[in-house]
Parts: structure tokens; C-alpha cells; sequence
């Protein structure tokens, strides 16, 4: 049997090299999505990985190592930035997931469904990708090429998620509509980052999950956005139909597409004054 | 390679001693734990962490065992209940008080609730409720409702009283185990290392099949033991519950008939069972189109789901009286609306799961069951066996709501044991259990009322169609059921219902606690309220002035003259009703956002016990020579509580405390027939039976020292005493000969309710007594989300007698939520959700406090008064949740569940139009 949880990187990225080897960490995605005989050799387990597992600061960025769980970050003290990311761990599934699964897993297995990705595009999130090469940075929305479907090279695996220091200092919120309190995946949701002056945003990052894909970012309503302050934002304004243009939802078993469509963008008002509130 | 390799040698300290588990690529910690180092006490419900049954401390962190590789485990702590409960105090409170407030019913998920609630504990001594809720959101509970586990978890002090007579919320008899872990549900039986079964199942709806070289492919498969197909059944391939219309196959022959249908099994030991991809089982399907709904099956050319059922007609009820349409055409007011419900999925935690071996030539059949005795008839014709060698020995059963009452893994373990001649054990994955298992049928129905000015119903005419599924199971019953029920607790003059059942392929359709009932409730209550709008009338009092009372005659035409409770629980909440709808209106108006409140009141009746049929419960005892008395009780508790309730009733009519009876049983070596844990007949019916018992027991004791009726006994150590007015007489049970079951004294008695059979239009004496219930509830709907959140219950329920007022709560908690699941989020999509996080039940954060209202309406033919309860407790819940979105929105929504992309279309509408 193969099953190897080293603790140098180096041993992790030749162990990738020699086989097709299958990353796991908190394994809240690989079981559920496996039967039995499914479950196949050879494992790649790199939860003991020094430097894996935590948060730390660089001289530009917040470095939350791919071993990073959902609670290890609720219960980092980090700036208001992460507040909105904060909100989505909360509601992974429950404690028990969130004791397990980890951010770097959740923008792996690229759900469009996946709770952490929102926040993370609208920290600007970048991932460290290690290789033999070395370590390479993608933006987040240039990792997740779509619907499961991620840039990461056969012997590569995803070391760090990076958030770029002066976005982790903006105000954020996160709101998740799903169809019941706990363990549910979302209906849809909605992350939102604000650089405020004063009452005035200068500028927003908004990103929408479960209703593309891939969750997307909002370009023409943070250009809306930005420059106004609450008194400015009127629904009429802010729901104008090519603000939410790179939403492209479907029916499922959660809701209907026209229903998404209906609810992101009062999810949207509600998260920017959510984050206007909090300044 | 300097890494942490690990090799198939993984150790780790488990309850604080070191252990060493043999890995394999991908083995889970909560397979490892419950194989290899005999923690049972983990339970598996869903192998996805969808349900966090299987809850563990990991190095001090609450996770789900199933979602960690034991390799991960390496050098780490692993606490599980069994081993926390040890030396923990905080867990050894929570057992008290979990038992003190009745939070552990089936008790398959109390592992997993109880080590959630200590990790909570462990930051947080005094949690609020929301945190009391984010701490245990992780774990799915089906019975209890979750607000006895809030208050068990806040330390809330239970009243409890312990001496256990008629009356007293004694706690569970059973509970001690299963707040320690150890109870043994179906899969917690098995010895490590025994045969496993695997089913091969149907990937389509419908679809022809053959099998191609299957002798080959088993022979060139190591490992495998056995391969069982159709032909390899002794006797009949066909069971069910109505033997006039038996109709599913053990194993499909040549048509499967619904998606997951079982075509054969392979039986292997667990380690050849694991690697067995079921897709490269040697069958060859021919998919057919397949007919999904009433509609699809009852078009002209709709391919019959059996031959010789007629345009896919099961079968239809009927009940009417008076003359509907001359009333409806004279009625002042009508109104009519079509309804539409879903699949609704029992959700039970623990999946199908069992246990068999040949002892002797006797195959014993150890497997979670509502109904052991139908089970052993049921095999007996599959086998071709005499009964006499058949045993059937329910485990403890982890939750069942009526879908435990068909079996299911049962024949393939009797199956199995006998052609191996070994031990055979099977567990259904989460999958086939939804895929499989029947379900609540789904409902077409459209309905007319009318009325006059003064509040008077006049005509009444009602249509169901019932999506049965691919086999009958109980759907003759429900086709039965609901023309008797859909007037609601209410006198009608006018009246015609009449029901049919349809076969689809889809899975059958079955019991769901209500059996058709809460689906019509939906329709009548709603109206009702539309009726009462139109007429001006109070909502509440409209219904009052229309309840059934004693003396009135009901649909059947059935007259009770006593006992009729719906009065007393619809004016129960009237003091809530003004209080309620002031409040949210108070709200309302105060809002400037998006929420509005709004209350809705809904009742409801259930007969107890079978429509029309007999239904005998047995119950037995006999006093040892040692004085100890016993009592045989064969009536399956699945949580509910007749394995406290039984032993109450009998205990007060033979005159001791609880405490002094030796409780044995269910198993059908054991315990007389006491039925099926159904119909909400085991408190009713088996509760007379073990009144009866009681009382012939008692009344032979007393005949020895002809002591009068009122003496007091007490049983000790090899003798009775009887005490009369300061005279004791004692009898030494060493001078009286045992009888052949070893009992120097015993009593057997039996109890059928008395029933008449219904004529061609129902009219007869379906039921010797109803239950009655009238609920509350609050809601606030956020109205430009189309999101609702349940905010009060508040429930009458006249149970005629409480023989334990904390099980009835227990009930009533878990009805409601089971009923405010059917309402807001749960259908169950056949191919799209078989699974707990794309069908989704009720979890901890979603059920509001409820207040319970007990009524004792006490019945003439209950046991003490008291009426049956389990099913009554969800029929008034949908329709109270639906009329109260009705207030707080302006819409009705007639399409169940009420999700939020349907409220939020129907809110739209109604704005847009």
C-alpha cells in the first residue's frame, strides 16, 4: 500500500512525481465523493508537512499554509478584511468539518458551490503552487478554471493561499443562503470587500458563489460601487442587470435559476451594507 | 525518504490506552475504530459528515471518524463516548440530563451529540442556546426535535419522577444505554470478520437485465463466498406487508422496476466486499423508459408497472355520506385548490443493517425492525421454512417512522446464512437506503369545501391521487386511510374523499408516520382557513364551531359517544391564538425591512390502530420463584418509548413500582406477537394487553390469599407478600411448581380493538378510538429572500391519559419537526438526493421552542384512558406552518415544500399582479 503523509515538502513533490498520487488533507471532500472500491492507493497526505498548518505574515501578505483548517483561521486574530472569509468558515458544514477541512482543499476541489472561494476572490487571493521547479503564484481566479477543473500541474501541489496585505485591512461580509441553519450548501452567496473613506466606498470587490460555474466576481457592480456612500446606492441602481451579467445560474435540487438570479442582488446590497456597517 | 511514511501499522492512544490499527489505502478512523478496536459505540449514518453520528475527539478537536484516514490518526488521542464517560464529568452529567429530559429517543445519534456537546463544554461552561446550536449543528437527530438536547446540553433541571406508575414522566427504561453508547443497533451486532453481504442494484428506473457468465465471473473472483439471485430463493420471491396485494420480488427476475432494486448479492468476506466495484457485476441492462409520475402512469399508453393492475391503479378508497354535490351547489361560500406534495425520505440515522447466523437448523435473524413478527411471516414464505426455525431478534433500532415496518436486508441474511452456512452481516450505505427504502407517497389532491354564512361546512369533496411507487407496500393503507381522514377532526354532513394509488417506477411508497394523512391535512386545514377568510369568521373559532364533539357522527359514520377530544385542543389554543397574532402583527407593523411574522393553527385526528382489521397485541408474564416478576414485551420500541410505556401500564395494574420488573424482549423466541410498532397502536393497543396481563397476574396472586382487589403487593426474595388493612399474608413461591417457561405464576393476555368493517361508501367503525391534536405556529418569512424561520409551536395534544408526559413531549418535539421538514425542505428526488446533504432534514438550528399542551380526554377503551399519539404529532404541523406564511405574506403556496425559490416566485406573483 501506498499511503505517505511526509513532513518535507521535497519528499511530498517527488512522492507526486513517481505516481499519480491523489492530495488529501481534511478529506471532507475526497470520502464523500468516493464508494468503497473507490478509494484507491496511492494517497498523498499533507497535513504533516512543516509549515502546512497556519497563518502567518510576510513582509506583503497573510500566508495561510494549505494544511490550514476552517477553525485554525476563526481563531486567528487577523484583520477585518478576513472577517467576511471568518463568516464562511462558520459555516462550512459544522464544527467537525470546519475542525478538518482546510481553505486550501475547499479552492481544490472548486465546487462552485465551494464556501471559502467568494471571500477569497474578494480578498484577491493568490495561491502558491510548489513544484520541482519551485513555488509559482496564480490569482485564485486564474487557478479555478472552472466547475472542478484546476491549474495545478501533475507533480504540483498547492502550497500556501496568500492574501495581499493592504486588501486584508478592508471591510468585509459574507451572507450564504441556504435552505436550512446548518450543514447546507448554499443556495447562493455573496463575499464582499470595501476600501471605505470615510462613509464613501473607494473601492468594492464583490464575488457571488453557487450561481456560475465557478464563483465570479462582479466588476461592473464594484465599478458602480465605487465612489458612493450608503445614501447613494438605491436598489433600483444597484440591481441594474449588467452588474450581475457574469452569473449564469442553473435549476438544481436547491433552487431554481431564476430564483438565484432574483436573490443575489438584494444578497449583494445587503452584504455592502453589511460591510459599510461594520467600518 | 525522510517522511512520515506510514506503513500498515498506525498507533494512537484510544480512551487513553495505546492501540495499533492495521491500515489500508483509504481506510476511514470510524471503520478502524469499530472493526479493529471494538468502539461501537461510533455510529455510522452517512460516511460523508453529513450526520456526525460517528463524532469523535481527535488530539481534543470534535470530528467526524468517517472523514479521517486512520493513517492520520498516527500518534494522535482518539476519545469516543465510551471512553470519555469513564473519567469525564461533564459527560457524566450530560448523561443524567440527557436522560432527565428525554434527548436520547433511538439514541443512534446521542454518541455523536454527546461528544459535540463536550467539546462545547470544554470552552464553554455555560453556553447560550445559539451556541448550544452551532456547537451540535453537526449532528442530525430524527426523533427528538432537538430542543431536549438544548435544554440536556444548557443544564435546563428535568422533572423527573422515578417511581414509574401510570402517570409519571419516568425516563427511559433503556436509556442508560444508550446515552452510554452501548446500546447495539442493527450494524453493531456482528462479529468482526463476518461475511458481508453486497446488493447489486438497479442503476435505472426500469430496466430489462439478464446476467452474463455469472458462474465465470464468480469463479474468477477470489474470495467470494456465494452469489445469490432470484433463483436461489427456496420459496416465494415475493413479500409484502398486504398479503392481497403482495407484489415485491426479494431479487427483480427480469425486470427491474425501480432505480436501486435489488438483482442480487455477493457475499465475501468485508476485506473482497470493499474492492468489489458493483458496475462490474456480469448483468446486462436494457434500459426502458420509465413511467415517474401519476400523470406518466395513468397516460393511454402508459407500460404497466404490473401486469393486470389497470392503467397502473393499485387500488382506491372511498368514503362518503350525505350528498356532497347538492351540498357544495347550495353552500354560500366554496372554495377549491389543488395541492401537490413530494417524496418524503424517513431519514432515519441508522441505515438498514442486520445480522445473521444458523444455529443449529434454525437461522436467527438479528436486524432493526418495527415489526419482528411480520418480518419471521415474511421470511417463512421467502425460506420455505417452518416457522419454528426461523428466529428473529430485533436489535435496537435507530429510528424507523414506519419505514422499518416493510423488510428489507432481512431476507438476504436469512439468504445468505443458510447458503453459506456461516455468519453474514450487511449495513446499507446511505445511498441504498434512500434509494431503496419506501417513502412518504407523494400526493396529487384537489379539493372543494363549502359553507354556509353561519360557519357551517356544507359539502365536502376531496381527490388524492398517491404516487405508490414501483410496489404496494402499505399504500393500500394509505388509500384506506385518508378518505377516513381528509375531514379533519370536523363534523361533515356532505362528504365524499376518495383516494387511488398509482405504481410509477420510482421506489415504493410506504409508512411514513401518518400514512397519508399529514399530505391531506394539508389541503383541508389550509381550506379551511381560506373558507373561514371568506366568511369573515375567525380563523380558530370557524374550526371550533365545526370540531367533531361527543355524540356527533363522523365521514364513517361513526359515532363516538365519549372521548373526543378535538374541542378541547383547538380552544386549548386560544389564549395563544390572540396573543400570537397580536405579537406578529406588532411586529409587522413595526418593521421597516424585509421580515413579517405571521401564526397559523391547523388540527388534526388519527385513528389508532388498524382501519377495519384486527390487530392483537399480546403481552406476557410469569413470576419466578424468586420472586422476581418478568415481563415478556415483544412491542418494538424505535425510540418512541414503549419500552418504558408497556412496562408502566403493567407495573400499575399488577400494583408494583417499575423498578421491581425484569423486562425481556422484543424476540420472537421470547415475546408473544404484541404487532407492529404502527398505526400509533403500541400504547393503545399493546398497552391494553399489558393492562390485561397486569391484572390477571395480580388477580391470580391475590385469588391464593383471597385478599381483596385494593391489598398491596410486594415480591421478594422467593416470596409475595400481600397486605391488606395491617394483615400481611405471604406466600413462599418455593411450594408452587414452576410451569414449562420456568414460572410458578403467569399470565398472557390479549387486546384487539374493536373495529367494524367500512361498507363500499366507508361508512363503518374504522378505529375503537381517535387521538386529537390542534398546533400554532409562528413564522417569519424574510420576504425579499423568500427565506422562513419557524419561531414557536405551540401543540395541544389530547392523549387521553400521558402514561409518561415526557414521551409525549418527546413525541410531540419530534413530529413537529419531522412535519416542519415536509413543509419547508424536504423532497426526496429519486437519482438526485440520496444522500443527507442534497436531501435535507431538519438540524438543530431550524426547530423553534415548542410549547406542549397535554389534554387528557381520557378514552373508554385505552389502557387508563390513554389514546395513541406517534402519528397525530406531525398531521397539524404543515399545514399550521403553511397558513401561518400565508399571514405573514399574502400567499398561499400549494406546492410542498415550501422552499424559498417557491415562496419567493409566489411572493412576486402576488406583488406583480
Amino acid at each position: 500500500m501506498s499511503y505517505l503523509a511526509p513532513t518535507k515538502i521535497a519528499d511530498a513533490i517527488d512522492y507526486l512525481g513517481a505516481r499519480q498520487a491523489t492530495i488529501i488533507a481534511g478529506c471532507t471532500d475526497y470520502f464523500p465523493a468516493r464508494q468503497p472500491h473507490q478509494i484507491f492507493d496511492p494517497l498523498l497526505d499533507i497535513t504533516r508537512l512543516e509549515g502546512f498548518r497556519g497563518i502567518s505574515e510576510t513582509e506583503n501578505a497573510w500566508r495561510l499554509g494549505a494544511a490550514t483548517t476552517w477553525t485554525d483561521l476563526i481563531k486567528a486574530p487577523l484583520p477585518t478584511g478576513f472577517d467576511g472569509l471568518k463568516l464562511a468558515a462558520r459555516e462550512v458544514g459544522s464544527v467537525q468539518i470546519q475542525n478538518r477541512g482546510t481553505l486550501a482543499g475547499n479552492i481544490c476541489n472548486a465546487s462552485p458551490a465551494a464556501d471559502g472561494i467568494p471571500p477569497l476572490l474578494a480578498l484577491d487571493a493568490q495561491v502558491e503552487i510548489t513544484g520541482k521547479e519551485g513555488t509559482r503564484i496564480l490569482a485564485l481566479g486564474a487557478f479555478i478554471k472552472g466547475a472542478r477543473d484546476i491549474a495545478l500541474g501533475p507533480a504540483e501541489l498547492v502550497s500556501a493561499i496568500l492574501i495581499p496585505k493592504q486588501v486584508a485591512q478592508s471591510q468585509s461580509a459574507f451572507l450564504k443562503l441556504g435552505s436550512r441553519t446548518h450543514l447546507v450548501i448554499s443556495i447562493a452567496m455573496v463575499a464582499v470587500c470595501l476600501e471605505l473613506s470615510g462613509k464613501r466606498i473607494t473601492s468594492a470587490r464583490v464575488a457571488v458563489g453557487s450561481c456560475s460555474p465557478m464563483a465570479r466576481r462582479l466588476p461592473e457592480l464594484e465599478r458602480f460601487l465605487a465612489g458612493k456612500a450608503a445614501i447613494d446606492i438605491t436598489a433600483a441602481g444597484f440591481d441594474a442587470e449588467e452588474h450581475f451579467a457574469p452569473l449564469s445560474p442553473i435549476t438544481d435540487v436547491r433552487g431554481s435559476a431564476e430564483y438565484r438570479l432574483d436573490a443575489v442582488p438584494e444578497l449583494c446590497r445587503r452584504a455592502v451594507f453589511q460591510a459599510m456597517a461594520a467600518a | 525518504m525522510d517522511g512520515h511514511h506510514v506503513h500498515s501499522n498506525v498507533s494512537f492512544v484510544l480512551d487513553g490506552r495505546a492501540v495499533t490499527a492495521e491500515a489500508r489505502p483509504g481506510l476511514r478512523l470510524s471503520e478502524a475504530l469499530r472493526e479493529q478496536l471494538g468502539a461501537r459505540d461510533v455510529k455510522i449514518g452517512c460516511n460523508a459528515g453529513d450526520c456526525g453520528a460517528c463524532s469523535v475527539m481527535l488530539g481534543g478537536e470534535v470530528v467526524c471518524a468517517c472523514l479521517v484516514t486512520l493513517q492520520q490518526a498516527e500518534g494522535m488521542t482518539v476519545d469516543t463516548l465510551a471512553g470519555l464517560r469513564q473519567c469525564d464529568p461533564t459527560v457524566q452529567r450530560l448523561e443524567q440530563s440527557f436522560q432527565d429530559h428525554g434527548a436520547a429517543q433511538c439514541g443512534i445519534c446521542t454518541p455523536g451529540m454527546m461528544v459535540s456537546a463536550l467539546a462545547l463544554l470544554r470552552e464553554n461552561q455555560s453556553p447560550s442556546e445559539t451556541e448550544i446550536e452551532d456547537a451540535l449543528g453537526g449532528v442530525l437527530c430524527r426523533c427528538t426535535g432537538y430542543r431536549k438536547i438544548i435544554d440536556a446540553v444548557g443544564n435546563v433541571p428535568g422533572a423527573v419522577e422515578l417511581d414509574g406508575a401510570v402517570g409519571t414522566a419516568l425516563r427511559k427504561l433503556d436509556g442508560a444505554a444508550k446515552v452510554a453508547g452501548s446500546e447495539a443497533f442493527g450494524d453493531d451486532v456482528a462479529p468482526v470478520g463476518t461475511l458481508e453481504i453486497l446488493l447489486i442494484r438497479s442503476p435505472y428506473p426500469r430496466a430489462r437485465f439478464r446476467f452474463e457468465g455469472l458462474d465465470a465471473w464468480t469463479a474468477a473472483m477470489p474470495g467470494i463466498e456465494a452469489v445469490l439471485t432470484a433463483g436461489d430463493i427456496p420459496g416465494k420471491n415475493c413479500f409484502g406487508v398486504i398479503p392481497a396485494f403482495a407484489d415485491q420480488p426479494v431479487f427483480a427476475e427480469t425486470v427491474a422496476r425501480f432505480k436501486g432494486e435489488a438483482v442480487a448479492a455477493v457475499i465475501a468476506a468485508p476485506e473482497v466486499i470493499r474492492g468489489l466495484d458493483p458496475d462490474s457485476f456480469p448483468v446486462e441492462w436494457t434500459e426502458l423508459t420509465p413511467v415517474e409520475t401519476c400523470q406518466a402512469a395513468q397516460a393511454e399508453d402508459a407500460p404497466l408497472v404490473h401486469e393486470g393492475r389497470v392503467g397502473n391503479v393499485m387500488c382506491g378508497g372511498l368514503v362518503t355520506c350525505g350528498d356532497p354535490e347538492a351540498a357544495l351547489a347550495t353552500a354560500d361560500v366554496v372554495v377549491e385548490a389543488s395541492y401537490r406534495t413530494g417524496f418524503v425520505e424517513h431519514a432515519y440515522i441508522e441505515p438498514e443493517a442486520g445480522f445473521a447466523e444458523m444455529v443449529g437448523d434454525r437461522v436467527e435473524v438479528h436486524a432493526c425492525t418495527q415489526a419482528p413478527v411480520m418480518d419471521l411471516e415474511a421470511l417463512e414464505d421467502i425460506l420455505a421454512m417452518d416457522r419454528s426455525r426461523i428466529r428473529v431478534i430485533p436489535t435496537a433500532v435507530g429510528g424507523g417512522f414506519g419505514a422499518k415496518l416493510d423488510i428489507t436486508m432481512q431476507p438476504y441474511l436469512a439468504l445468505g446464512a443458510l447458503k453459506t452456512g456461516k455468519p453474514v452481516r450487511i449495513c446499507y450505505s446511505r445511498a441504498e437506503s434512500m434509494q431503496s427504502s419506501t417513502k412518504r407517497h407523494p400526493s396529487e389532491i384537489t379539493l372543494k369545501i363549502g359553507a354556509m354564512q353561519d360557519g357551517r361546512i356544507c359539502g365536502f369533496d376531496f381527490y388524492g391521487a398517491f404516487n405508490t411507487g414501483a410496489y404496494a407496500s402499505w399504500g393500500p393503507t394509505v388509500a384506506t386511510r385518508v378518505p377516513v381522514h381528509a375531514s379533519g377532526p370536523y363534523k361533515i354532513a356532505d362528504y365524499r374523499a376518495q383516494s387511488e394509488g398509482i405504481h410509477t417506477n420510482c421506489p415504493p411508497a410506504g409508512a411514513f408516520r401518518g400514512f397519508g394523512v399529514p399530505q391531506a391535512a394539508i389541503a383541508q386545514e389550509t381550506l379551511f382557513d381560506l373558507l373561514a377568510e371568506k366568511l369573515g369568521l375567525d380563523a380558530l373559532e370557524f374550526r371550533i364551531s365545526n370540531a367533531l364533539d361527543d355524540g356527533m357522527t363522523t365521514v364513517c359514520g361513526q359515532v363516538f359517544d365519549q372521548g373526543v377530544g378535538a374541542k378541547a385542543c383547538l380552544q386549548a389554543l386560544r389564549d395563544a391564538w390572540r396573543r400570537e397574532t397580536a405579537e406578529s402583527a406588532g411586529f409587522n407593523d413595526a418593521q421597516d425591512g424585509p421580515a413579517r411574522r405571521g401564526v397559523g393553527i391547523a388540527a388534526g385526528w388519527y385513528g389508532c390502530g388498524n382501519t377495519s382489521l384486527p390487530n392483537p397485541s399480546t403481552i406476557r408474564a410469569g413470576l419466578r420463584a424468586d420472586g422476581t416478576v418478568v415481563l415478556h414485551q415483544g412491542a418494538m420500541d424505535i425510540g418512541q418509548g414503549a419500552n418504558t410505556v408497556i412496562p408502566q401500564i403493567f407495573a400499575t395494574a399488577l400494583g408494583v413500582p417499575v423498578a421491581a420488573l425484569s423486562l425481556q424482549g422484543a424476540d420472537t423466541d421470547i415475546t408473544p406477537d404484541a404487532g407492529k410498532t404502527s398505526a400509533s397502536r403500541q400504547t393503545f393497543v399493546s398497552g391494553n394487553a399489558a393492562r390485561l396481563c397486569g391484572a390477571a397476574l395480580r388477580r391470580l396472586i391475590l385469588r391464593r390469599a383471597n385478599a381483596p382487589e385494593h391489598a398491596v403487593l410486594c415480591f421478594g426474595d422467593g416470596v409475595v407478600t400481600i397486605t391488606d388493612d395491617g394483615q400481611s399474608h405471604v406466600i413462599d413461591l418455593s411450594t408452587l411448581p414452576p410451569g414449562d417457561l420456568g414460572y410458578v405464576l403467569e399470565a398472557s393476555e390479549t387486546y384487539d380493538p374493536p373495529t367494524k368493517p367500512l361498507d363500499q361508501n366507508g361508512q363503518g367503525a374504522p378505529y375503537a378510538q381517535f387521538g386529537y391534536a390542534a398546533q400554532l405556529a409562528v413564522v417569519e418569512v424574510d420576504i425579499a429572500l423568500g427565506t422562513v424561520r419557524p419561531i414557536k409551536f405551540v401543540a395541544a395534544h389530547d392523549v387521553g391519559k400521558a402514561i409518561n408526559p415526557l414521551l409525549v413531549e418527546g413525541q410531540v418535539h419530534g413530529g413537529i419537526t419531522q412535519g416542519l421538514g415536509m413543509a419547508l425542505m424536504e423532497e426526496y428526488l429519486p437519482g438526485r438526493t440520496e444522500n443527507l446533504h442534497d436531501y435535507l432534514i431538519p438540524t438543530i438550528g431550524d426547530v423553534p421552542p415548542i410549547e406542549t399542551l397535554i389534554l387528557e380526554v381520557p378514552d373508554a377503551h385505552g389502557p387508563y384512558g390513554a389514546k395513541g399519539l406517534g402519528e397525530h404529532v406531525l398531521i397539524p404541523t404543515a399545514p399550521a406552518l403553511v397558513s401561518a406564511i400565508y399571514r405573514a405574506t399574502g400567499v398561499w403556496v400549494r406546492d410542498m415544500p415550501v422552499t424559498p425559490s417557491k415562496l419567493r416566485r409566489a411572493i412576486k406573483e402576488a406583488q406583480n399582479g
